[in-house]
């Protein structure tokens, strides 16, 4: 089986966030930047134990973005993937990322689509259906399960308040949420091993900016807490009714 | 010109956040002059009710089994289409962000999930969003000239607005699914976390699993869910499904009671748009204090107890 894992980069959690041009660009100048976790975590992970357990098959990571962006490819392929692709362009939007990954996954007979529920910075949560729709295949959002039997998925999503346990046969696209694997550590041979690997870096297709961001804004920052005193827990009642208004 | 609103029942029933986003198509539509319509998967007794939040034409199919994005998306589309609706509204949960990307596609539209705000029109069509583990906000400019948004809970209020409307049925049984149904699994009781409008969360301070009898009691006494940092889960002490932060469920309600929690910022990302954090901890130095409205500085294990006491008394009055 041939099995895409979608690796996207975020700025490492702790990171500062300042934007230049106007408020218009984030300021990258310092910023630290980590694979996504629920690309690196869950879904490479699965996708590795995936070709693992049926001893055949490969394991390819792609990224859309700059040469920058190498570092944290270079990453998935010591964690285990087989060989990595990154379709050289700047990720605008989640409709450009996916009509790249897309039109990777059609050329090269791709029998699973993998990538993280969201990336930790923006959030989105869009590239899957993107994807899944231009492909024409099942989509399986929200992944904490996959079973295969030949090539039938047994998948658990997790939706509000429960889950659903639900059956598809490949092609299909899957968003891996927490538990869908456990996170692996690259050891010193992996990453000797990832040096050797293909890194192929191919151009993007064209496409047509439908939304963007105009600019960035700063939210208003909370203004100040109130210490009360621990003994008398009335008092933070009476405000939490009177002034706060939640209970 | 239309607004087409997907209004999401389970058991013929609406969570709050289906009928925000009638209400938010509802304005939506106003604004521009334009028409509300609501497709749901509920009876039309049900789906009538959606008239009290802004619809103004509902259709209705009756299905308890929203689980093949594919189908479903089809389905909104085509009725986007046959309605010439040119912007679509979903919940910002599981279904509605897997939904939007198909839909987009299908539609060539913008897409933004998560959004905070009504579009503004002045400029274009802009809506705003919470980046950067809520460091900062997009302001998103939607250029096509359709639009998918999925609009994140407790954004823009609630209200009623309207009268019951005669739902219209609307036939889904040409569609098949590509995706077969096993089970379904729901956790019973309590209000799950991305819902509630009381949360009461610990961390590592509890010290270990034996003490969280404390916890419980405070939620039962106020109505709340209980949730944890990520530690915590980690370790076993409360199950994953309450973790949260940003690597686990981000949620956003009116009170967020967090107890022996340091407020890392992978934490806070997923708590900080509650309405009003109280934060209960001995460390002064805690960094949660700065996202906090109200503070307490002290230990935990005399304080929960006394909170709990103090709002039975408050119940009781
Ligand atoms: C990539 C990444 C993602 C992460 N994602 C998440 C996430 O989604 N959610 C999350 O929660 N964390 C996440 N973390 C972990 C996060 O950085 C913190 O380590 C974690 O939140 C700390 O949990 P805690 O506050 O329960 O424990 P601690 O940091 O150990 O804090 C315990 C607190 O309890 C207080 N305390 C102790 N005893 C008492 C007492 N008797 N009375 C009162 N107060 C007491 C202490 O003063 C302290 O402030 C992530 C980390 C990384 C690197
Ligand atoms: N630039 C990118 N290159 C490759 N994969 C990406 C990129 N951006 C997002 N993804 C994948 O899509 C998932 C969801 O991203 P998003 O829809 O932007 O929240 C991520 O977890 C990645 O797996």
């Amino acid at each position: 089986m041939n099995l895409l894992v979608c690796i996207s980069k975020t700025p490492e959690t702790t990171a500062k966030i300042a934007f230049k041009e106007n408020d218009t660009q984030f300021d990258t100048d310092g910023v630290q930047f980590i694979m996504n976790p629920y690309d690196e975590w869950y879904a490479l992970v699965r996708a590795i134990e995936l070709k693992e357990q049926l001893g055949t098959g490969k394991v390819i990571a792609i990224n859309v973005g700059p040469p920058s962006n190498d570092i944290v490819i270079r990453k998935a392929l010591a964690i285990g993937a087989d060989e990595a692709v990154r379709v050289n362009g700047e990720e605008k939007s989640a409709t450009f990322v996916s009509k790249q990954i897309a039109n990777y996954a059609k050329e090269n007979n791709i029998d699973i689509v993998f990538l993280g529920k969201e990336t930790i910075d923006y959030n989105g949560s869009l590239v899957g259906g993107m994807i899944s729709e231009l492909l024409d295949v099942p989509f399986l959002s929200y992944a904490s399960n996959l079973e295969m039997e030949g090539d039938t998925a047994t998948v658990t999503c997790d939706i509000e308040g429960g889950e659903e346990i639900l059956k598809v046969k490949t092609p299909f696209v899957i968003s891996a949420a927490k538990g869908l694997a456990e996170q692996r550590i690259p050891n010193m041979r992996g990453i000797m091993m990832a040096k050797r690997k293909p890194l192929v870096v191919i151009d993007p297709v064209e496409v047509t900016e439908n939304e963007a961001i105009a600019s960035y804004s700063i939210p208003d920052s909370k203004s100040g807490v109130k210490l009360l005193d621990p003994e008398n827990m009335d008092e933070l009642v009476r405000l939490l009714h009177e002034e706060a208004k939640v209970i | 010109m239309s607004v087409l609103v997907f209004a999401e029942a389970i058991n013929n029933k609406y969570k709050k956040s289906s009928l925000e986003v009638v209400n938010y198509g509802a304005k939506l539509a106003s604004s521009q002059g334009s028409n509300v319509i609501v497709l749901t998967n509920a009876s039309a007794d049900a789906a009538a009710e959606l008239g009290k939040y802004g619809a103004q034409k509902v259709l209705n199919f009756e299905s308890d089994s929203l689980h093949d994005n594919k189908m479903l998306s089809q389905i909104i589309s085509d009725v986007a289409n046959s309605h010439n609706a040119d912007t679509v509204i979903l919940s910002d949960n599981s279904k509605g962000k897997s939904l939007a990307g198909r839909i987009a596609i299908k539609l060539d539209a913008a897409a933004v999930s998560s959004a905070t705000t009504l579009p503004n029109l002045e400029d274009g069509f802009v809506v705003q969003k919470s980046l950067f583990s809520g460091k900062a906000i997009g302001h998103y400019q939607m250029k096509a000239s359709k639009k998918v948004i999925t609009v994140a809970g407790n954004s823009i209020g609630l209200e009623e607005m309207g009268q019951p409307v005669a739902a219209e049925a609307f036939d889904a049984s040409a569609y098949n699914a590509t995706v077969e149904m096993v089970e379904t699994k729901r956790v019973e009781g309590t209000v799950p976390l991305p819902e509630a409008e009381l949360v009461v969360s610990a961390g590592r301070g509890m010290k270990g699993p034996e003490n969280w009898g404390i916890i419980e009691d405070l939620a039962k006494t106020l109505g709340a869910t209980t949730a944890c940092s990520r530690p915590v889960a980690d370790t076993g002490w409360r199950p994953h499904h309450e973790h949260v932060g940003q690597t686990g469920i981000a949620i956003k309600p009116n009170l967020y009671i967090a107890i022996g929690i340091s407020g890392a910022i992978q934490h806070l990302a997923g708590v900080n748009h509650s309405k009003t954090i109280v934060v209960i901890n001995k460390d002064p130095e805690a960094p949660f204090f700065k996202a906090a409205d109200y503070g307490i500085v002290a230990d935990l294990f005399d304080v929960v107890p006394r909170l709990t006491e103090a709002l039975q008394k408050f119940k009781a009055s």
